[in-house]
């Protein structure tokens, strides 16, 4: 098989940090081609230079052996370089087909669009390719797995031949994703080249014909699925060798202490995004919410945590009702909160590590004296925290928004965790983060939940809910569907939950 | 001996130090080259403006520019000579040793000075809202009611001791201010009405009230023109020197007041409540802080600290409150607040940059011809390319700060 894209000692500096350092990376015609790494390991950045949003400092790239300058997406797409991003690019309220011509509008005579043409083009692209879609529409009626399929699509159109797939199943249930891996195959055995970027092990070796790892900016090696797994991947993308399944004994659960009854809560459009949940969380357990993202988890965690009040039902936290408390009143009473979005909710980005480390804490002593803050004290504390929590920082007083996304999560970690608490409520407590800082926080929260702890932990990513949760909730359309014990929770189960399919309803 | 070096290494940063540290996080280039460019550019126009340019340019090119640049060098000596004095006459007059002598060469410095204490309160006033996340457009109104309490504080109470007096005044200035603040900071927390446009409404109200008091209630018997009485002397703030040097009390109060600024907002818990609040109101709300007495407290504050420059000017300058007793103070205090980075002790600084050009203008003025709205331009300028620290950077080729921006485009574009 001849190589169709070569890109040879692709080096890209940014101030203080080399982004990629020398890469090479040869995508054959006709294959999937897993770019693997994480988070802030280059990935993205190589890809945005191939894409032609970054010129590199040094390398070049090859399409089918010639040399291509490729200045600007536009470069990248007349190159047949597509590619299908984590956040789509799609307008909601136009339809399929208005999406798949935008920016290339076929027209006749007197400029008038021509839907019908296009209409026809889509449909014979996803019968060859089986991408079930129906141009006529709207995109925001479609569920996020077809609207990927748009996507994919709107490649097609253009004729990409290679395709490049940034994280795609971040957005879906595992049967999406199953379902886009087999679009990917079909697409691979038609000839398209595949680059396949993610830091998800499993999918890696589910559907790539080869897996380049890439760490700090430097390729570590290539190696197929056949040769490679889970734990020699991983400590590929690490450096070192990494603890994949947490040890953890069974759990002892103790008395209620979180009682939800019947929670309803309204969504920012005023929709209900709660409606009638019902659970409880005991002492010493981690149950587990999984869903797929935008059920109802967001709103559920606002509501738990005093940032919204919900419109029915009731809160318990250890006997008391705190459907109506304000965040500090349910802090006090011994609950900790990690939010799902920290830079925009966990953190002030532009404070040091110490004044972060005392966010809400910052008005009781020891760490304030009357009204006067206790400088010394503060710091004091952040420098016991950034040993006991291992935070990576240069100093406790450079601002947090410098540190790397799994510092910036231990700050938070080491903050809520090192209070005397009774509830930990975990909304996507690792999302984005590297392997190390992962363990390191499933580690954290297993050891608390033995010391006594509630533990809720929220969370889009069904491998953590499973490796972490003690029971598993599954959350639809703003409702719990059904509590499944661990042992009871398998894969298969947990995702058809997740796309709202109920084995019970379904036989009925 | 070694006991006190290392307690001297781990002194604690001073004021001071710490604004000069975010100065230099953030490039501390930016605002000098900002006030120079702006200079520069006021200098220029100085030139193309002059008679003895555009006269001379149609037939003789060559030497319009000479004239022009001849105009602009003159000007800014002139400039400089009223902002502080000329060296020549100090001499002279020191050598003389006539004390009215001495003075007279020694004012235009203490004037610069007086010039800058009503920059020194407002500026504070924005930067304090500025920190909390609020822009306080209404500190010209905020003024003007500082003025208006401490005015009729001033003349209505006869036979106060001024250990008494003076305070009372100051501070009812500053209540006039923080009600002129808290009004808009309440509609804001309560009903999300923005404080942009409802302090701008509100200056509009500060003004109409004062003309109306200034013809009604509060005009001075026996006058025809819209004028208050004079305040007691009981109720003026100080002058260290005689006539005609103005050098008050104020001047130190501002001091004072700037340190006290410091301390709330870096010391303080409240002080964090609104520092957090403005910087990022989510996570002010996860914290557990009150987003809306935040607000409403910040309003407030920045109100007393405008109320109190209006005290100053009337009790320690005017003595009587006239419709113009403020050149635009408010207005002028948003930029200085930008180019001080809304610290404490960046606005010291800029309000005295500002304090010396205004007056140093006046003598400009007087001398040179040049219109005093030159000044007003050349603030323009120096605001705009603080607001736009990419101009200066472009025209100066100075490199990007720090790694901030190359992170936002990474993250632009996912890896999640």
């Amino acid at each position: 098989m001849a190589a169709i894209l070569e890109l040879e000692g692709i080096t890209k500096r940014f101030p203080g940090i080399l982004a990629n350092d020398h890469i090479n990376l040869a995508l054959e015609e006709g294959e999937i081609h897993a770019l693997l790494g994480e988070n802030g390991a280059g990935k993205t950045t190589l890809m945005n230079i191939l894409y032609g949003l970054y010129s590199p400092d040094e390398g070049r790239i090859l399409i089918r052996g010639q040399d291509s300058h490729i200045r600007s997406p536009g470069d990248a797409i007349r190159a047949g370089i597509g590619m299908v991003h984590q956040h789509f690019m799609l307008i909601p309220v136009f339809t399929v087909t208005e999406n798949v011509m935008l920016g290339d509008e076929s027209t006749t005579f007197g400029g008038v669009l021509d839907h019908n043409t296009v209409a026809k083009r889509i449909l014979e692209i996803s019968s060859a390719y089986n991408l079930e879609v129906d141009p006529s529409a709207r995109v925001s009626a479609l569920a996020v797995g077809v609207q990927q399929r748009v996507e994919i699509i709107k490649l097609l159109y253009r004729e990409a031949s290679i395709l490049i797939f940034d994280e795609p199943t971040s957005v879906l249930t595992p049967q999406e994703a199953d379902q886009l891996f087999r679009i990917m195959r079909s697409l691979a055995e038609s000839g398209k080249s595949i680059i396949f970027i993610t830091h998800k092990l499993r999918e890696v070796l589910e559907v790539a014909d080869r897996i380049t790892v890439i760490r700090q900016g430097r390729v570590i090696g290539t190696t197929t699925p056949r040769e490679a797994d889970m734990n020699k991947l991983a400590s590929m993308m690490v450096g070192r060798d990494v603890i994949l399944e947490i040890a953890k004994a069974k759990a002892k659960p103790a008395g209620v202490t979180l009682k939800v009854q019947n929670l309803k809560v309204l969504s920012d459009r005023n929709t209900m995004a709660v409606n009638g949940v019902n659970f409880e969380v005991s002492a010493g357990e981690v149950l587990g919410i999984a869903g797929v993202q935008g059920n109802g988890q967001t709103e559920l965690v606002e509501a738990l945590t005093g940032l919204r009040h919900p419109v029915e039902g009731r809160v318990e936290l250890l006997g008391k009702e705190i459907g109506r408390g304000t965040p500090r009143q349910i802090t006090e009473l011994g609950s900790a909160h990690v939010p799902e979005d920290r830079q925009r909710d966990g953190l002030v980005l532009s404070y040091p590590v110490t004044d972060n480390l005392v966010l809400n804490t910052y008005y009781l002593a020891p760490f304030a004296k009357g009204v006067v803050l206790q400088p010394k004290v503060i710091e004091q504390h952040a420098e016991e925290l950034i040993e006991a929590f291992d935070i990576r920082t240069p100093s406790s007083l450079v601002n947090v928004g410098t540190l790397s996304g799994g510092n910036q999560q231990k700050v938070i970690v080491a903050r809520e965790l090192s209070r005397p608490i009774k509830l930990l409520i975990a909304a996507q407590p690792t999302r984005g983060l590297d392997v190390g800082s992962i363990e390191y926080i499933h580690s954290r929260v297993i050891q608390k939940r033995d010391e006594g702890v509630a533990v809720l932990l929220v969370s889009t990513e069904l491998d953590e809910v499973l490796q972490l949760s003690d029971r598993v909730a599954v959350m639809y359309r703003g409702q719990i569907v059904d509590v499944l014990p661990i042992e009871e929770a398998t894969k298969e189960r947990v995702g058809l939950l997740m796309a709202g399919i109920h084995p019970e309803s379904q036989a009925a | 001996m070694s006991d006190a070096k290392t307690e001297a290494k781990q002194a604690k940063p001073s004021a001071v130090g710490v604004f000069f540290d975010e100065l230099r996080g953030s490039s501390l280039l930016i605002p000098v080259l900002a006030i120079v460019s702006g200079l520069l550019l006021g200098g220029l126009i100085v030139a193309v403006t002059s008679k003895s340019f555009y006269e001379v340019w149609s037939t003789s090119p060559l030497q319009a520019i000479g004239n022009g640049l001849k105009a602009a060098w003159e000007s800014y000596v002139t400039l400089f000579a009223g902002a502080f004095g000329k060296p020549s006459k100090i001499i002279d007059a020191i050598q003389g040793g006539d004390a009215l002598e001495i003075r007279r060469a020694f004012n235009p410095l203490f004037e610069s000075l007086v010039k800058s204490i009503p920059y020194m309160f407002a500026g504070l006033a924005v930067s304090l809202g500025f920190r909390a996340g609020v822009f306080n457009i209404g500190v010209e109104g905020q003024i003007f009611m500082g003025g208006i309490f401490s005015v009729w504080v001033g003349y209505t109470f006869k036979g106060l001791p001024p250990i008494i007096h003076i305070p009372f005044a100051f501070l009812a200035g500053a209540l006039g201010g923080a009600l002129w603040g808290f009004i808009p900071g309440l509609l804001k927390a309560k009903t999300g009405g923005h404080e942009v446009i409802n302090t701008i409404m509100m200056n509009y109200i500060a003004y109409r009230l004062t003309d109306w008091l200034l013809r009604e209630p509060m005009k001075r018997p026996g006058s025809t023109n819209p004028i208050s009485p004079i305040i007691e002397d009981s109720a003026k703030l100080p002058q260290f020197f005689e006539n005609p040097i103005r050098f008050h009390l104020g001047f130190f109060i501002a001091l004072a007041v700037a340190a006290l600024v410091y301390w709330f907002l870096f010391k303080t818990r409240w002080g964090f409540d609104l520092r957090t609040v403005g910087a990022n109101p989510r996570a002010a709300r996860y914290a557990g802080m009150n987003i809306v007495t935040g607000t409403i407290m910040a309003m407030s504050l920045s109100g007393a600290l405008a109320g109190m420059a209006g005290a100053n000017e009337l009790l320690g300058v005017n003595h009587n409150l006239s419709q113009t007793f403020s050149p635009g103070y408010g207005f002028d205090s948003i930029a200085l607040a930008l180019l001080g980075r809304t610290h404490p002790v960046g606005v010291i600084l800029s309000a005295l940059l500002f304090g010396f050009l205004r007056n140093g203008a006046v003598r400009m003025q007087a001398s040179a011809g040049i219109p005093i709205d030159i000044i007003s331009v050349m603030q323009a300028f120096i605001l705009a390319f603080i607001a736009a620290p990419a101009i200066v950077r472009t025209i100066y080729r100075l490199k990007e700060p720090k790694k901030a921006e190359a992170e936002f485009h990474v993250r632009g574009w996912g890896g999640s």
